[in-house]
């Protein structure tokens, strides 16, 4: 177990490695002369020259990204190029945002997936399956500005329930924001909803159809213990992997659903900073958002071997 | 030690009566009678043996008895009755207080059958606490003792551990202490021991046996080997396409068959104990009838070689012959049967067997060796710098003579596949020399010429994934007369024609794909494939393992033939210690990648015995209910061939070993004449005074 978690941390650490070089190259391609950005259309060839020399940009490129990734480390994240502010307090903050959504979107689709998911296998074939799997099917279809714009219009439009645009205050506390969080954790989770319903939905049937479930069928089990012990514990395991490339997609793929709300989270941060060429915030935000997918599918691989003894006693 | 519960009453009637049972399958073509008017009673404390081949109703009747036929199964008429109630009439609601408490069941394969996720010893303890509510702690303490009581080395231990660090055999005694723990009344087993190897069999078969003295139970034993049914059970019905053809004490039916079908199955099976290689099995022609398809009269009649027209005309009944307790027979010429069993037997019963006339040598291989690197690493061996292999195939040396067909037995996991795999060049062999003819071989087949590749050809096990599911049969058997031979089209019609004649395929058959023809037909096509290039060594790993008896048996007829006609040499490959012995004219037994005993197959059948061919030979089930054979039995499984025990490295399994000599040093061949040779230290006078006196005991 101790070796299985050390190669993981091995892999992701290389993982990140060629994320920042894959990212920092990236930036380095994008159009424009950065200090040109920075100081304006106006700017002296002087200043120019100056403001290259302060950032180190007249370096050769590798000099230039392994002082970044040493500074990266470090905890200096750099100063926006726009507001000449550390960029690491707005990254961090805006993370939090993006977190609570995720937290309320997870809690909502991951508990509700799963029930019926389970339900439509327990049915399959039968009308009640057809309706789920039908809207399941609808869900992983539907992009998330129409089912957005969608639930705008109703419950913040025609029944006023929720506000329709969840810009939320700097340092709202999570009790403030909860009633800005509601539709887009709803819009952003159909998709991930659909997902864990045709999972669970298909394992479930498969281990439904195994020998050990017949078998403890024929123990004599009441049907709720068969369903608990025998056939959730086995067929939820693929649904963790599922649920883990959710967390990442929550937290840092949300531009097109941020924008339609105007929630301030951390992928329109990522759309700000392209829009204005902060290359140093992109880098940033981009190191970030590969972090999270990264731990997100750790914790999901040892939680997988935590249920699953086959993994656990290699 | 007793953990019985205290008895249950019963009730008027006890044990399980089954009264004209009919089962219906809903399918796309309409409803299918799959089982018909089947009845049958199993006493209390009696073990009945339910025999048949794939496809004559066996689990579906089990599931019927317990009512959990699948969604599309219905029972038409008929009923079941344990201790004189009803079970058809009982909802699923109400099965589950039966479940577990009064019917249990034991499945074929063991691990299917149990949770991955959940402890042995919870999977056991749920049970109790369901049907007696005890408290978890003496549920725990009960599944302890419930492992000892199947004498599961360590029972505390294993109680803790999960099902894939189980062995099969370990898991099926988990399974049999599942369904014995409850003292039911009702014990049905479903092939229980067919996923297993024979030796680990024959101590499962040992436990039932033992076991179930103690109990009142009645057992509902399902299987398709004869030899489990005469060693373990008291009466015997044979079911084929879902009616009961006869039934009776296994004593009569074994002995004094009175029904065609019987005759044809116990002739399928090769005997061990027979000394003689020119019988030709007894075969059943033809194949078993579809549901849909059945024919008017006696649905055996097709098959059956003493049919009249009025067998064909109606349907016979179940009849009681009068011939001793309770033997019944469906077959209207039970008498004929009786006294003239020949004429429903194969018309040629022998077979003039010719001997090979040269003395060349076909197969020579020295020393061969194949190591596998282990794809997990362990920290340990990261640090000591050394990458652990498994030894599949240490060091074996054998020559086949021309014309002859040398047999490899040994339990799986034992090498035998890896070697053939290596002598194929399928498998890079990691040292050794392969010579063939006077040819050394390349290693790997991509290496080897196409004159070296015609030399060797192979059949494999599994038919279905050895034959293009895309191609004609034809064209599979063409491809390597096209390959490796260069034939003119006139003629390569003219030499397939001749090969499907040689396996017995029409050569109408050329044109069908392979799901279009039944898995024995298939492994025809393969064979014929084999043939293709006249090769000088044939290699047969395991070519009858998954098909029917009677299929079995008209597949070696084959090989015998085609061996005696052609004097092809071959390596034959099984872990059927039965169909070895039938095909071969010299053995080899292999054990962890290495030979322990090699001789002729007449010489290996006598003492002395290398220990494990002693344990492997009285682990054979054989098909007769007074068969004497010794009980030497095998502990525990195969162990990994990545830490082979020192020494002698069968010795933690030997039955015989002697001392610290077995632990210590590895044993030297001895010859016993006549080539056959022993790799043992115990020397082999002694071998043959213990093996002799054990069989002696028996007499």
């Amino acid at each position: 177990m101790i070796i299985y978690l050390l190669r993981r941390l091995g892999f992701i650490l290389i993982t990140l490695i060629l994320a920042s070089i894959i990212i920092f190259g990236a930036t380095q391609l994008l159009p424009g002369d950065v200090a040109q950005v920075m100081l304006g259309k106006f700017a002296t060839e002087k200043a120019l020259e100056n403001v290259r020399e302060e950032l180190g940009l007249n370096k050769p490129a590798y000099v230039q990204y392994f002082g970044w990734l040493k500074n990266f480390v470090r905890g200096d994240w750099g100063n926006s190029m726009v507001s000449r502010q550390p960029v690491r307090p707005l990254i961090l903050a805006r993370l939090r945002n993006s977190a609570m959504i995720a937290v309320v979107a997870l809690l909502f689709y991951v508990p509700l997936g799963i029930l019926l998911g389970v339900i439509a296998a327990l049915r399959k074939e039968k009308p009640l399956d057809q309706i789920i799997s039908g809207f399941s099917m609808a869900f992983v279809g539907l992009p998330e500005f129409v089912t957005g714009l969608l639930l705008i219009s109703a419950f913040a439009f025609r029944f006023a329930i929720f506000p329709a645009n969840s810009s939320i205050a700097p340092g709202s506390t999570f009790i403030e924001a909860f009633p800005s969080l509601i539709l887009p954790a709803i819009a952003v989770s159909l998709t991930g909803l659909g997902y864990i319903i045709r999972m669970t939905r298909a394992s479930t049937i498969d281990v439904l159809s195994t020998g050990y479930v017949m078998a403890a069928d024929l123990k004599g089990l009441p049907n709720a213990q068969v369903l608990s012990k025998h056939v959730l514990r086995n067929s939820l395991l693929p649904t963790i992997t599922i649920v883990s490339m959710g967390i990442g997609y929550l937290i840092g793929g949300l531009i097109i659903a941020e924008s339609v709300f105007g929630y301030p989270g951390l992928g329109r941060l990522v759309v700000y900073g392209i829009q204005r060429r902060d290359v140093i915030l992109i880098q940033a935000c981009s190191m970030v958002i590969v972090m999270i997918y990264s731990i997100s599918n750790l914790i999901a691989d040892m939680l997988y071997s935590a249920l699953n003894p086959r993994i656990r006693y290699r | 030690m007793s953990i019985r519960t205290t008895k249950k009453v019963q009730g008027a009637s006890p044990g399980l009566e089954v009264r004209d049972l009919t089962i219906t399958y809903n399918t796309e073509d309409g409803p299918l009678d799959t089982v018909r008017n089947l009845s049958f009673k199993i006493a209390p404390g009696e073990i009945y043996g339910l025999v048949g081949e794939s496809g004559s109703g066996k689990t579906t009747i089990a599931r019927a008895v317990v009512n959990y036929l699948a969604s599309n199964g219905t029972i038409k008429s008929g009923r079941i009755l344990l201790d004189g109630v009803d079970l058809c009439t009982k909802t699923k609601k109400e099965m589950r207080s039966i479940w577990g408490s009064d019917i249990t069941m034991v499945h074929q394969d063991p691990n299917k059958s149990v949770n991955p996720s959940m402890s042995i010893g919870n999977q056991i303890a749920e049970m109790v606490r369901v049907h007696s509510g005890i408290s978890k702690a003496e549920a725990r303490k009960k599944a302890v003792d419930m492992l000892s009581w199947v004498r599961m080395p360590d029972p505390s231990r294993v109680a803790r551990r999960y099902p894939h660090q189980l062995s099969g055999g370990q898991l099926q005694r988990v399974l049999i202490a599942i369904a014995l723990v409850t003292n039911p009344r009702l014990l049905i087993m479903d092939e229980p021991t067919t996923a297993l190897d024979v030796t680990t069999e024959a101590v499962i078969l040992d436990l039932i046996r033992d076991l179930l003295m103690e109990y009142q139970t009645a057992v509902l034993y399902i299987t398709h080997n004869l030899g489990v049914v005469a060693r373990l059970c008291h009466r015997v019905g044979v079911i084929y396409a879902g009616a009961l053809m006869e039934q009776g004490p296994v004593s009569r039916v074994f002995k004094k068959m009175l029904h065609p079908y019987t005759l044809g199955l116990l002739g399928s099976v090769p005997r061990v104990e027979l000394d003689k290689r020119d019988i030709v099995l007894n075969t059943i022609p033809g194949y078993i009838p579809q549901p849909d398809s059945l024919p008017a009269g006696c649905i055996f009649a097709p098959r059956c070689r003493g049919a009249e027209d009025a067998c064909r005309a109606s349907r016979p009944p179940l009849v009681d012959t009068k011939e001793g307790a309770d033997h019944i027979t469906a077959c209207r010429r039970w008498q004929v049967v009786k006294n003239t069993p020949e004429k429903f037997a194969n018309p040629q019963e022998k077979r003039e067997m010719r001997e090979p006339t040269t003395e060349d040598i076909v197969l020579d291989s020295v020393n061969v060796k194949k190591y596998f690197p282990i794809s997990r690493v362990r920290l340990g061996d990261l640090i000591r710098g050394k990458r652990p292999v498994v030894k599949a195939v240490d060091d074996i040396s054998l020559r086949i003579r021309q014309g002859f067909t040398m047999g490899i037995v040994g339990e799986s996991g034992c090498g035998k596949t890896t070697f053939a795999r290596c002598i194929a060049g399928l498998e890079k062999a990691s040292a050794g020399k392969i010579i063939v003819g006077d040819e050394n071989l390349p290693y790997v087949v991509s290496k080897r010429s196409a004159d070296q590749l015609k030399k060797i050809q192979m059949v494999f096990q599994n038919p279905d994934a050895s034959l293009n599911p895309q191609h004609t049969v034809g064209a599979s058997v063409a491809r390597p007369l096209t390959r490796l031979k260069n034939l003119s089209k006139k003629v390569l019609q003219e030499r397939l024609e001749e090969l499907f004649q040689s396996v017995n395929l029409p050569k109408e058959y050329m044109n069908r794909l392979p799901h279009e023809i039944s898995g024995g037909e298939k492994q025809r096509v393969a064979i014929a494939r084999a043939l293709a290039t006249d090769p000088k060594l044939l290699i047969c790993d395991e070519p009858i393992s998954s098909l029917d008896v009677s299929v079995q048996a008209s597949l070696m007829n084959t090989l015998m033939e085609l061996q005696n006609r052609r004097g092809t040499s071959c390596l034959f490959i099984s872990h059927d210690l039965a169909a070895v012995k039938h095909l071969s004219s010299w053995i080899a037994v292999i054990y962890l990648g290495r030979l322990w005993e090699i001789g002729s197959a007449s010489d290996i059948l006598k003492p002395p015995h290398h220990p494990y061919t002693e344990a492997l030979f009285s682990a054979l089930p054989i098909p007769d209910p007074d068969a004497k054979q010794s009980r030497v039995r095998l502990r525990e499984a195969v162990p990994s061939a990545v830490t082979i025990p020192p020494g002698c490295r069968f010795h933690p399994r030997c039955p015989r070993k002697v001392g610290e000599i077995c632990e210590n040093e590895e044993p030297p061949w001895q010859d016993y004449g006549h080539w056959h040779k022993i790799c043992c230290h115990i020397p082999l006078e002694e071998l043959v005074e213990i093996q002799t006196a054990d069989e002696g005991d028996l007499q």
